[in-house]
């Protein structure tokens, strides 16, 4: 019943339950944030993410160091990125497509490694929930805020960090340039392919992490194509967050929690089929964006390779 | 001049070959990666080539891989031509099949001529639609389309599941406590025609001569000069009075319309039915993704979107081969495949690059004598 | 050209790092997939083993089916048994089986039903109800090769075609019988992919088990649309504990991310298709077990006779192709115990009826 729906548990539920949804999301989307903002995009999140899953898995449980496997899925993710850089600053390769490409090459190899290393499906003892005494135990808000793990924490610390570093620094003054007016940017003196392999490698190492807080912080378990299309919800949240990263929280926010508002009607009962339940999130994401038009433009070299006026 | 045209032929060629060697190449490192899962090499690629080209039934399973690649291609071809990125293919392919399915399980009384066109029709509208809506949002509501494309394929997931598991039910699963998730089939005079003993099919053709309508679409009508100059700079078509968000639709809408034809002619020419596993690629074997890839091989050209959706078939069906006869986890094709995609992909800087030393030649050839043509030529290597 | 170079070296290097870890991982993985905990059977197998009257040429089964042969579900379930029915028959030498796995993409499967049909397989199967309009096109154009498909009834009326399905609601009518019995908040919660097939069948028979015990107990079920999307099977788990969930089960296999949720809030779990009990030891009370073995021995002795199909067969709680296996390290009551036993013994007497929706 859809009255079943109004209550604390239900709202607890729903918002504790987004908080936990968009930690991936938010990794991989701020990282994307800032190859699109360098004019990069990047559509093999989704490979890197299993990548970057599997080897904090893998690592954590044979080295029974949950560091070490996220040091290991910060590395292959940059890796990752290092390869996607490579071919779409130097070779200048047309970047959705590479993203594809990547993708495909993300998914069937962290796959074949989970076949060949692990054998079969195993749990390893994750990043676990942090009691922060006082806080807590503050009812309600404490089991919404302040009942996560490590990793969901440093998310949501992420998006000011990159607000900053996007806004007030140096550097995402040049991020932005290389992203709007690469030309200009090269004549004032900046790298335009040290920029971008930067953003790319970060977005790639962001992406890694993205998979490792699924892995061996939220999930604790590695499976084949574990992901399931987070990686492409996380670029299209780039795009709902109109490229700035207090905006992708907010896309991340809203579509987790409408995702875990699905699950709750299931459970209550409300009398609508769970296909159409299921597809709440997506439907509701769009129709946002339709309510609230919104002008900002993509940066101007999006998708486009730079090269030098020789 | 003379000697400039036969290197000009030359350099074409190469141009051509060029995904060939790009995919030998990415071959190559997949074999290094065949050695190290303690596979010959060898062994395995032969297998491959078997698959892919060894035998008429090898070649028919390549072509029918290859026609739905080619079908989201052409779409594609359109739209990326019209600068808007359709990552949509899937949820397109989907919503026509459903359409196009319901055609031909609603209307068992009609003759087959009728019941044939009218599906592909509806196919062709139903993908025209799932295109159609993210284009609209786009040009009316700013909504990005890769943002839209990429919810509406899950949107499309669940419509299917939701269909299949009930109001398109087969009755004889109705029945049953299982429930497959599937519709009837279609009834013989409704399948396209087949060139047996192989799952070769009439859809081969109908992609084929799509192929060159859309080529005379692009580069011989008013509609396909203002889609392209809408992608080319949108700014300058709207000062030449071009309605530019009009053509925004258009163009996505053409794209999802040729997905949508894909998933149609993929039931009445190869599956006979809709079956849902609950994910997209169990129906459309990821075409709507690997398409893009198929145009970007075809370099955004529908004529040549033919040669590239069959290497890409070609290898698509000739790893699943490989994978049967050295007994690989079918793991290993996709990653060979995404490998094949980024070499592929990355080679082109190479045509670019030839494309920059023809239009250098010419120039210095012409000189300022002729500056139409080099003009020509340089919207010919932008193009 | 030099860049292609530098690309080309990028990769290998890459490849070969990656590969390096599987390679070397590779020669130290046993043959034989890892040793289950010790099962205890309610039912002794009625195996009909044929005994290998030493022949010249072994038995050569392929499969096709639909994920890895390691995702602990339904997969898996299908190799687990190959390797036991080669056991049993002693050795490759005897049988042989191939296999192609992730054959998601149903025409991809059907291209591998028709190859590995056409190097003439003794058997082939396609483990996946969505590979039977297939299956049904194939069959006919290979009369001397056997198939067989599941999980279904329908043999399509072809003389080469064996049908077997898992009787899941059977399994499930257990679970829910312990479910309800365990639970103390009266509140029950399922997680399944999409609501069709097998996790269809397995559902409802828990429901019925569940309310043919207490009718007070509440069973909750979310459906989360997908197989994959372990993420989302994890949090619909933490939704049924916070609305008071302290017994749940789930099927296919992304719940994976549910029985970690479970174990977390010390809720139990209760398997189905693979044993789950190794992903948590606290918890896990009972799985249903798919021995599709029994289904198997019998569908090759009738080849080895010279029957090619035309049969359908059930793996059911009465011939052993599904059995209950208990979690050792869970303190299961004595009550509970032969409660559950008791139940299975109605099944398969037949005193108790399930009823489904």
């Amino acid at each position: 019943m859809i009255s079943d729906l109004f209550s604390v548990t239900v709202l607890i539920g729903i918002l504790a339950s987004g908080i936990r949804l968009a930690t991936p999301y938010l990794y991989a989307a701020v990282g994307e944030t800032f190859s699109q903002r360098s004019g990069v995009l990047n559509l093999g999140v989704e490979g890197q993410m299993l990548l970057g899953a599997f080897a904090a898995f893998y690592v954590a449980l044979t080295t029974g160091n949950l560091w070490l496997g996220m040091l290991a899925a910060m590395i292959v993710g940059a890796v990752m990125g290092l390869a996607m850089a490579y071919v779409t600053v130097n070779l200048q390769a047309q970047q959705g497509i590479s993203g594809i490409g990547f993708y495909l090459f993300g998914l069937g190899m962290s796959d074949l490694l989970f076949q060949k290393l692990m054998g079969t499906v195993e749990t390893v003892k994750g990043f676990p929930r942090i009691y922060i005494p006082g806080l807590s135990d503050i009812p309600v808000l404490g089991e919404i805020f302040f009942n996560h793990n490590l990793l969901v924490y440093l998310a949501y610390l992420l998006v000011p960090v990159a607000w900053f570093v996007l806004n007030k620094t140096t550097l995402g003054l040049k991020i932005r340039a290389v992203g709007e007016n690469p030309d200009a940017a090269d004549s004032l003196g900046v790298n335009v392919a040290r920029v971008r392999y930067f953003t790319i490698i970060l977005g790639g190492t962001l992406s890694g992490i993205a998979g490792a807080s699924l892995s061996i912080a939220l999930l604790n378990v590695f499976q084949q194509n574990m992901t399931s299309g987070q990686g492409f919800i996380a670029v299209a949240l780039v795009y709902f967050g109109a490229w700035r990263p207090v905006g992708v929280l907010g896309g991340a926010l809203l579509f987790s929690m409408v995702n875990s508002l699905q699950l709750w009607m299931q459970v209550k009962n409300v009398p609508i089929p769970p296909d159409i339940a299921v597809m709440l999130p997506y439907v509701l994401t769009i129709l946002v964006l339709v309510v609230t038009v919104s002008r900002v433009r993509a940066p101007s070299a999006l998708t486009k390779p730079f090269e030098r006026e020789e | 001049m003379k000697k400039l045209l036969q290197s000009d032929w030359v350099s074409r060629l190469l141009d051509g070959l060029l995904p060939v060697f790009a995919t030998l190449a990415a071959l190559l490192v997949g074999a290094v990666m065949l050695l190290f899962l303690k596979v010959n090499p060898i062994e395995a690629y032969l297998s491959l080539w078997d698959g892919a080209f060894g035998s008429a039934n090898s070649l028919a399973e390549t072509l029918v891989k290859a026609t739905p690649l080619l079908l989201v291609a052409l779409g594609i071809c359109i739209s990326f031509r019209g600068n808007v990125i359709n990552i949509g293919g899937e949820g397109q392919m989907i919503v026509g099949a459903i359409l196009a399915t319901w055609v031909g399980l609603k209307f068992t009384n009609l003759p087959g001529w009728v019941i044939i066109p009218a599906a592909m029709l509806t196919g062709f509208l139903g993908g025209a639609i799932w295109g159609g809506i993210p284009g609209f949002l786009k040009a009316y509501f700013s909504v990005n389309e890769i943002l839209s494309t990429v919810m509406m394929n899950a949107i499309a997931v669940q419509l299917m599941n939701f269909l299949l598991r009930g109001p398109m039910i087969d009755p004889a699963q109705a029945e049953l406590a299982s429930k497959i998730p599937q519709t009837a089939r279609l009834i013989e005079a409704f399948r396209l025609a087949r060139f047996v003993p192989t799952r070769l099919h009439l859809g081969v053709l109908i992609a084929v001569i799509l192929a060159i309508l859309v080529y005379i679409l692009l580069w011989r009508t008013t509609i396909g000069y203002r889609i392209r100059a809408v992608g080319h700079n949108p700014h300058a078509a709207k000062y030449a009075g071009i309605n530019v968000k009009r053509y925004i639709v258009l163009s996505l809408l053409l794209s999802g319309a040729f997905a949508g034809l894909a998933g149609a002619i993929q039931v009445y020419g190869v599956n006979y039915r809709m079956i849902t596993d609950g994910s997209a690629s169990g129906f459309t074997g990821s075409a709507g993704f690997n398409g893009i890839v198929a145009a970007l091989f075809g370099q955004l050209h529908p004529i040549l979107s033919i040669p590239a959706s069959i290497l890409f078939g070609a290898l698509l069906v000739g790893a699943n081969k490989m994978q049967r006869v050295v007994q690989v986890p079918s793991a290993l094709v996709i990653a060979l495949n995404g490998l094949v995609v980024v070499f592929v992909v990355s080679s082109e800087i190479w045509r670019r690059r030839r494309q920059r030393q023809r239009l250098a030649a010419v120039r210095e050839e012409e000189t300022a004598s002729k500056p139409g043509q080099v003009q020509v030529a340089e919207k010919e290597a932008k193009g | 050209m030099k860049k292609f170079v530098w690309f080309f070296t990028l990769v290998v290097t890459f490849a070969l790092v990656l590969s390096a870890c599987g390679g070397t991982a590779a020669t130290t993985e046993p043959a034989a997939p890892p040793t289950e905990p010790p099962v205890e059977a309610t039912e002794v197998p009625a195996v009909p083993t044929e005994p290998p009257a030493a022949p010249a040429e072994p038995f050569r089964v392929a499969v096709v089916m639909p994920s890895a042969i390691n995702d602990l579900a339904f997969s898996q379930s299908m190799y687990d048994a190959l390797v036991r029915v080669q056991e049993e028959m002693g050795g490759p030498s005897a049988f042989e089986f191939v296999y192609s796995d992730g054959m998601f993409v149903v025409d991809d499967a059907a291209a591998a039903i028709r190859d590995y049909a056409s190097q003439g397989y003794d058997l082939v199967i396609a483990h996946g109800s969505q590979y039977g309009s297939s299956l049904q096109e194939i069959a006919p154009d290979f009369p001397d090769t056997s198939f067989a498909w599941g999980t279904t009834v329908d043999t399509f009326g072809l003389p080469n075609v064996f049908a077997y399905e898992a009787a899941s609601h059977e399994g499930g009518y257990v679970n829910g019988v312990l479910a309800a019995t365990l639970s103390t908040s009266k509140v029950v919660g399922v997680v399944g992919p999409i609501e069709t097939g097998d996790a269809k069948l397995y559902v409802d028979g828990f429901k019925a088990g569940v309310a043919a015990t207490d009718s007070t107990v509440q069973v909750n079920v979310n459906y989360i649309g997908s197989f994959s999307d372990v993420a989302l099977a994890s949090e619909a788990a933490t939704t049924h504990i916070a609305a008071g969930a302290d017994v749940m089960t789930g099927t296919a296999q992304m719940v994976v991310g549910a029985i970690g949720k479970a174990e977390e809030a010390n809720v139990l779990w209760f398997g189905t298709q693979s044993n789950q009990t190794s992903l948590a030891p606290s918890i896990v009370v009972a799985s249903q077990v798919y021995h599709w073995e029994v289904v198997l021995n019998e569908m090759i002795g009738l080849i080895k006779s010279g029957t090619l199909g035309g049969q359908s067969f059930v793996a059911n709680l009465a011939n052993g192709g599904e059995v209950m296996e208990y979690n050792p390290d869970y303190p299961l009551s004595a009550d509970a115990k032969s409660l559950a036993d008791e139940t299975i013994q109605g099944i398969i007497d037949g005193s108790i009826e399930i009823t489904l929706p």
